[in-house]
């Protein structure tokens, strides 16, 4: 069966085609579709993680209930999951595991743009690294018999280009794989150090194999020119924009195993051009592996280390060599100067209420990372730090153990339901435990946003849609030691108020739960939306500063887009002369 | 054969998702190689996106940088502007006149600018612009603007549009297939 398929369809195939019998994951663009994919077939069990390490460990498991399993996870998504990783490269596996990780250069939709070949090295496992979605498919077919041969978890590394580039793949079979019986193996399995020591030689001595494998394998390919003027070795998607530029006219290795990396290959491979170039987006990890050979090379003095490329940053830059390139395009003409467009909290976002109550009392505000990151951008300006997954709650009690009373009674850590549930749990316990009067409020959107609406433990549902057990999010404050912990609702604009003033003022630890769904979700039926009632708008532009896209300002007055607003009813909240309404039931 | 190069641009939350799966679908129904580059996460909420569509004997890049775009296929003003210099010598851009004001003209911090078509015609961009909110809201729905747009650029293809057609019914919910056939030839006839 022919398809056109995104990246992460592709993989989901492969693995599944593979014998997968287990998935578990935690959403992060852009890994998140490769879990959803898997989750539609129903002979395979798929779950949402509460985090990546969860994810991985549950995976680890299945492993060791030999089964074959997968965890998906974004580049940073593997920071969380790095402390299983690296001692599961001791343990190596039963059933074949693979551990997808998704790159994301030019930071589309992440906080960091960290390259996760480092991992690889760092972890001594093998890691595999497609082009496009064909390859994407068959890599991660293969992937799981790898893993079993070399006892070891292996690496997918996608990156946001392929994770969401489509091309033809073709789709075979899925291969029925029976659980391998399960035995116990203490020295296998149990890494106390007597016995972790007698891993780490196997761990030493499995390199060693894969290296050789690396030298003749389906991964790593030459494509000789006819002139061997130039010799490239690249990988993952710098290899397309070579193609693009190239085509067959210059020399290629290409790298689908970027680690281990082959030695014999790339000393053949040099030895045949004349001048030897290595591409590679982010950090220089081939470079540096053919530097360490003793091999002339040029990488990162002509290809940054830094974003995304493109064909056009490989023409660019062999132009500055003095390198002819064919066929360099001709713009009709240059793009005319224009506002910008940044992403933004949709019309009725519920994050905004509470948000605008937050600026409104000058608080000072660590956040986290979801969709609530957007109340960073103007007009709300609304935050003071994003870091990652969990830090608004870890942070919020240094903050406030550095300045005292000064910051407790105007500092609050925002961090949404899924992101609690993630790794904002234990900070709050180093709260109560640790004893500062911070305040921290749940943006409770009944819903993991940002990367598309995936259930998460507070929603009561499962990745299929079916109920499941549904964490009580005021239980669970207080069990971790947090007495003071209320509701609001974030369209209540004067009890948002009440709400963080009286919290802050308390001495004493609180957290306050602002809990309204998502507007995106279809259960949420939007209200009529609400007009400006021009004869008593005074243009005062109040309304405005909570930055709600379906309001505008035209010829002096605040006008409401009909075709956005939701009805939420904040703005009306906001305006002194009663001009806003018009849907009350 | 030289690779086609398409731009879908517009604002997060336009459908150009749907757009890109349907042009990507007919043209490997048509047998030719084909790659298309989307946009998930971030830039989906009210940001500008883009989807790059190429398709030729044998496509490598999935994305189009300056200078090489064939069509831009933009559903709002501001964004065709925006990615105007992809366009090559001799390109066209197919834009639906709607205008949806940035956060910085929300905010006061930048107006639209006005006559930013004229503007591009004025330097020689070949612009087929035209109103393709009103012909969706007269098939059903706003939303149906992807699918307006898709009728138009139909026309400036060789494929047939009986074979848009069986595209569409691949990609498209059946439940709203009839209205988004009427959005595609309310475009198709857009003069």
């Amino acid at each position: 069966m022919k398809r056109l398929l995104i990246g992460n369809e592709a993989v989901a195939w492969g693995l599944y085609n593979g014998g997968i019998g287990l998935v578990s994951s935690y959403p992060g663009t852009p890994s998140t579709e490769i879990t959803e994919f898997l989750a539609k077939h129903d002979d395979i069990h798929s779950e949402w993680a509460p985090n990546e390490k969860v994810a991985m460990e549950t995976a680890f498991g299945a492993s060791l209930a030999g089964m074959r399993s997968v965890c998906a996870m974004k580049h940073v998504g593997l920071n969380v999951a790095a402390d299983p990783l690296f001692t599961l490269s001791y343990t190596g596996v039963t059933g074949g595991m693979v551990v997808c990780v998704a790159d994301d250069p030019a930071m589309h939709s992440s906080q960091n743009e960290q390259d996760s070949r480092h991992y690889a090295i760092a972890a001594k496992v093998p890691m595999l690294e497609p082009s496009d979605s064909a390859e994407a498919y068959a890599f991660a077919k293969s992937a799981f018999e790898l893993s079993e041969k070399y006892d070891t978890p292996v690496l997918l590394r996608m990156c946001t280009r392929i994770a969401h580039s489509q091309c033809v793949v073709d789709i075979g079979e899925r291969e029925e794989v029976p659980l391998k019986d399960y035995v116990k193996q203490p020295s296998k399995y149990i890494m106390m150090p007597g016995y972790a020591k007698l891993r780490h030689p196997v761990v030493e001595e499995r390199t060693e194999k894969l290296k050789a494998l690396a030298e003749d394998c389906m991964y790593n390919r030459v494509e000789l020119a006819k002139d061997n003027e130039i010799g490239i070795i690249t990988s993952g998607c710098s290899y397309l924009y070579v193609k693009e530029v190239f085509g067959d006219g210059v020399s290629v290795l290409k790298i689908g195993m970027p680690n281990p990396l082959p030695e014999k290959m790339i000393r053949s491979f040099a030895a045949k051009v004349k001048k030897l170039y290595v591409i590679e987006e982010l950090d220089p990890v081939i470079e540096n592996h053919v530097k360490a050979l003793g091999i002339e090379v040029t990488g990162k003095s002509l290809f940054s280390a830094i974003g995304e490329f493109s064909q056009k940053t490989i023409r660019e830059a062999f132009v500055k060599e003095g390198i002819a390139v064919k066929d360099i395009p001709e713009a009709q003409g240059e793009a005319p100067a224009v506002p910008g467009r940044p992403p933004m909290m949709c019309s009725g976002c519920p994050h905004r209420g509470m948000y605008y109550t937050l600026v409104k009392n000058h608080i000072t505000v660590l956040g986290d990372i979801g969709c609530y990151t957007l109340g960073a951008v103007a007009p709300l300006n609304a935050l003071d730090s994003t870091l990652c997954m969990g830090a608004s709650v870890s942070g919020i009690h240094g903050f406030n153990v550095a300045r005292g009373s000064e910051t407790e009674k105007k500092t609050v850590a925002v961090i949404g339901d899924s992101t609690f549930m993630h790794s904002g749990m234990t900070g709050l316990v180093n709260i109560a435990y640790n004893a500062t009067n911070s305040t921290v409020i749940i943006l409770d959107n009944s819903i993991t946003g940002m990367t598309g609406h995936q259930q998460n433990p507070t929603t009561g549902y499962n990745i299929k849609g079916d109920p499941a057990a549904k964490v009580n999010l005021e239980a669970l404050c207080k069990a971790l030691g947090i007495n003071r912990v209320r509701v609001v609702d974030p369209y209540d604009l004067k009890a948002c108020e009440e709400a963080v003033l009286e919290e802050l003022a308390v001495e004493e630890p609180s957290v306050i739960i602002s809990r309204r769904p998502c507007v995106l979700l279809k259960y949420v039926k939007p209200k009529k939306p609400l007009a400006v009632d021009t004869d008593k708008c005074r243009g005062c532009k109040k309304c405005m500063k909570m930055g709600c896209p379906s309001i505008s300002f035209k010829d002096g007055k605040a006008r409401i887009d009909r075709t956005l607003c939701v009805g939420c009813g904040v703005c009306s909240q906001l305006c002194a002369f009663g001009a806003i309404g018009g849907n009350e039931e | 054969m030289k690779t086609t190069s398409i731009m879908i641009v517009g604002v997060g939350g336009q459908g150009s998702l749907l757009a890109s799966r349907l042009l990507g679908t007919l043209l490997t129904d048509e047998g030719y190689d084909v790659k298309v580059s989307e946009v998930h996460g971030m830039s989906q909420r009210g940001g500008s996106v883009v989807t790059y569509v190429r398709y030729g004997e044998k496509v490598y890049s999935p994305i189009v940088t300056e200078g090489e775009c064939d069509f831009i296929i933009s559903f709002e003003k501001l964004e065709a502007a925006r990615y105007a210099a992809c366009l090559r010598r001799g390109g066209k851009i197919i834009v639906n006149t709607q205008e949806i004001d940035p956060m910085p003209v929300i905010t006061g911090a930048a107006e639209y600018p006005a006559g930013v078509l004229e503007d591009l015609k004025a330097k020689g961009f070949d612009v087929d612009d035209f109103d393709a909110l009103t012909p969706a809201i007269e098939a059903g729905s706003a939303k149906a603007v992807n699918i307006v747009l898709m009728g138009h650029f139909a026309k400036h293809t060789e494929i047939p549009k009986e074979k848009w057609l069986a595209a569409m019914e691949k990609v498209i919910n059946p439940k709203f297939l009839e209205m988004n056939r009427k959005a595609f030839d309310l475009g198709y006839e857009e003069r």
